[in-house]
């Protein structure tokens, strides 16, 4: 089933000194089943508030989602582990009924020996590849990416995307990835949405044409 | 091991100065030479004497009895109501005047006009402790409520935890820092309270006896029933909120 998401109006309402803002108006699309979809668009334009909406953590906007896949990973732009939590035990929180595959996942993201570690004792890469391996872990069939790569060295970067493409092959969740570089979207989506003005609204939609090599 | 040894030494620096406490207080005794500045080795004396075919453990167990269950009850009211004030500010807005004037009118109004409306019986004096003390941990949980980062909350809900994994694994570990504060307080507080009600109206409990003694001017005796309660005191925080303190705070630094 597609997943549509309409959104007629969010309004962010006035707080302390700043009015309140029309954030999207009229911004629409459907998601096909499995689809990889890159978001772009300059900071502050509501990249993450979508992402926050079409996950259902926001719901105080006009308009409605439907088909929404379920279960939901969503890499949140900070890792957002518990911090009061080891990193295995941050993700067998959410797979409360197959507890063994936690070790598994984090060997599978480069996280071997580093188990039972706080989050806090870990680098920013290292936090976000548990995050990424506690969204990949629950198999979803919807997959949100607030800018995975961000702040990450070159090299991390480039590790981080490689995981993620691996997997999103592996697993086929219908994906939206927010990011404000170019190349990243190319690398991974088959389309790539951009947003732009104010009140937000698409301004670009497009599929890429992606030749089997670079698959 | 570095932490292990930095640790051993912060206990014998610990030690070192109770100890150095009881010689400073037994050389101020010996100078004074006062029946009714009695040093630690009279007040041991008397301890002993109290404890040993005497009523000390009878009055004590009345007491923390006492302490324990009003102290339960003001804890759980207590965060009931600070965390309810903390997330629902139209309830705070209307509790809060309240709150204000419960943790500023004395204890003692409060014990008294409880014993005068609900008589000298036990209720009233866990009602008048409890009274003292959940206006405290309302006040401190409020802030504990009010600090919870939404952030988490939401991978709680993206990942479907549900109600009580949530509370377990999200709302808790938040508000440990601030249930500690609020125990160790507590403690503290409900002791000093209960001692108090029990000095106007029980006939028994340690209050009751400081208060015989008091009136025998039996200094070495009102010492030793303060000591084997500062004692528990200890006891309770060595065993209880020491390691309590460690476990809920090992993910730090």
């Amino acid at each position: 089933m597609t997943m549509q998401i309409t959104i007629k109006q969010k309004v962010y309402p006035a707080q302390g000194g700043a009015p309140a803002r029309v954030l999207f108006e009229n911004l629409s699309f459907d998601l096909a089943d499995g689809e990889v979809c890159a978001i772009v668009g300059p900071s502050g334009i509501g990249k993450s508030s979508l992402l926050q909406i079409v996950a259902g953590l926001d719901t105080d906007f006009d308009g409605s989602i439907t088909g929404l896949r379920q279960p939901v990973g969503y890499l949140f732009q900070t890792p957002r582990l518990l911090p009061w939590r080891t990193a295995r035990r941050n993700l067998e929180l959410v797979i409360p009924d197959r507890p063994g595959r936690a070790v598994e996942w984090l060997a599978q993201v480069g996280l071997a020996g580093s188990e039972d570690a706080y989050p806090q004792r870990l680098s920013l890469g290292m936090a976000r590849r548990v995050a990424l391996a506690r969204a990949l872990t629950i198999e979803p069939k919807l997959l949100l990416l607030d800018e995975p790569f961000a702040s990450l060295d070159e090299e991390t970067s480039r590790e981080m995307q490689d995981l993620v493409a691996i997997h999103v092959r592996k697993l086929c969740p219908t994906t939206l990835l927010v990011t404000h570089h170019w190349h990243e979207a190319a690398a991974l989506a088959q389309r790539v949405i951009t947003l732009g003005g104010s009140p937000t609204r698409i301004v670009d939609d497009r599929l890429l044409q992606r030749s089997k090599a670079a698959e | 091991m570095r932490a292990a040894g930095a640790e051993r030494k912060e206990t014998w620096q610990e030690i070192a100065s109770i100890l150095l406490l009881l010689s400073l207080w037994q050389i101020g005794a010996g100078l004074a030479e006062s029946r009714l500045f009695p040093g630690p080795l009279m007040v041991l004396q008397s301890l002993m004497h109290e404890a040993i075919g005497g009523p000390l453990f009878h009055h004590l167990g009345i007491t923390l009895a006492r302490v324990g269950t009003s102290f339960v009850i003001a804890m759980v009211v207590g965060t009931a109501l600070g965390i309810a004030l903390g997330r629902l500010q139209w309830l705070d807005r209307w509790l809060n005047p309240w709150l204000v004037i419960l943790l500023n009118l004395p204890a003692l109004v409060v014990i008294i006009l409880t014993y005068v409306w609900l008589g000298l019986i036990e209720t009233a004096l866990l009602v008048a402790v409890a009274l003292n003390k959940i206006p405290n941990v309302a006040v401190t949980l409020r802030e504990g409520a009010r600090a919870l980062d939404r952030d988490y909350t939401d991978v709680a809900q993206v990942y479907r935890f549900g109600l009580w994994t949530t509370l377990r694994e999200v709302i808790v570990p938040q508000l440990a820092p601030y249930l500690l504060a609020a125990a160790r307080n507590g403690l503290a507080l409900v002791w000093k309270i209960v001692l108090v009600v029990e000095l106007l109206g029980r006939s028994n409990g340690i209050g009751f006896q400081l208060q015989s003694y008091f009136q025998l001017f039996d200094v070495p005796r009102v010492m030793a029933y303060a000591a084997a309660f500062v004692l528990c005191a200890l006891l309770i925080e060595i065993v209880l909120f020491a390691p309590l303190e460690r476990r809920s705070g090992q993910w730090r630094r």
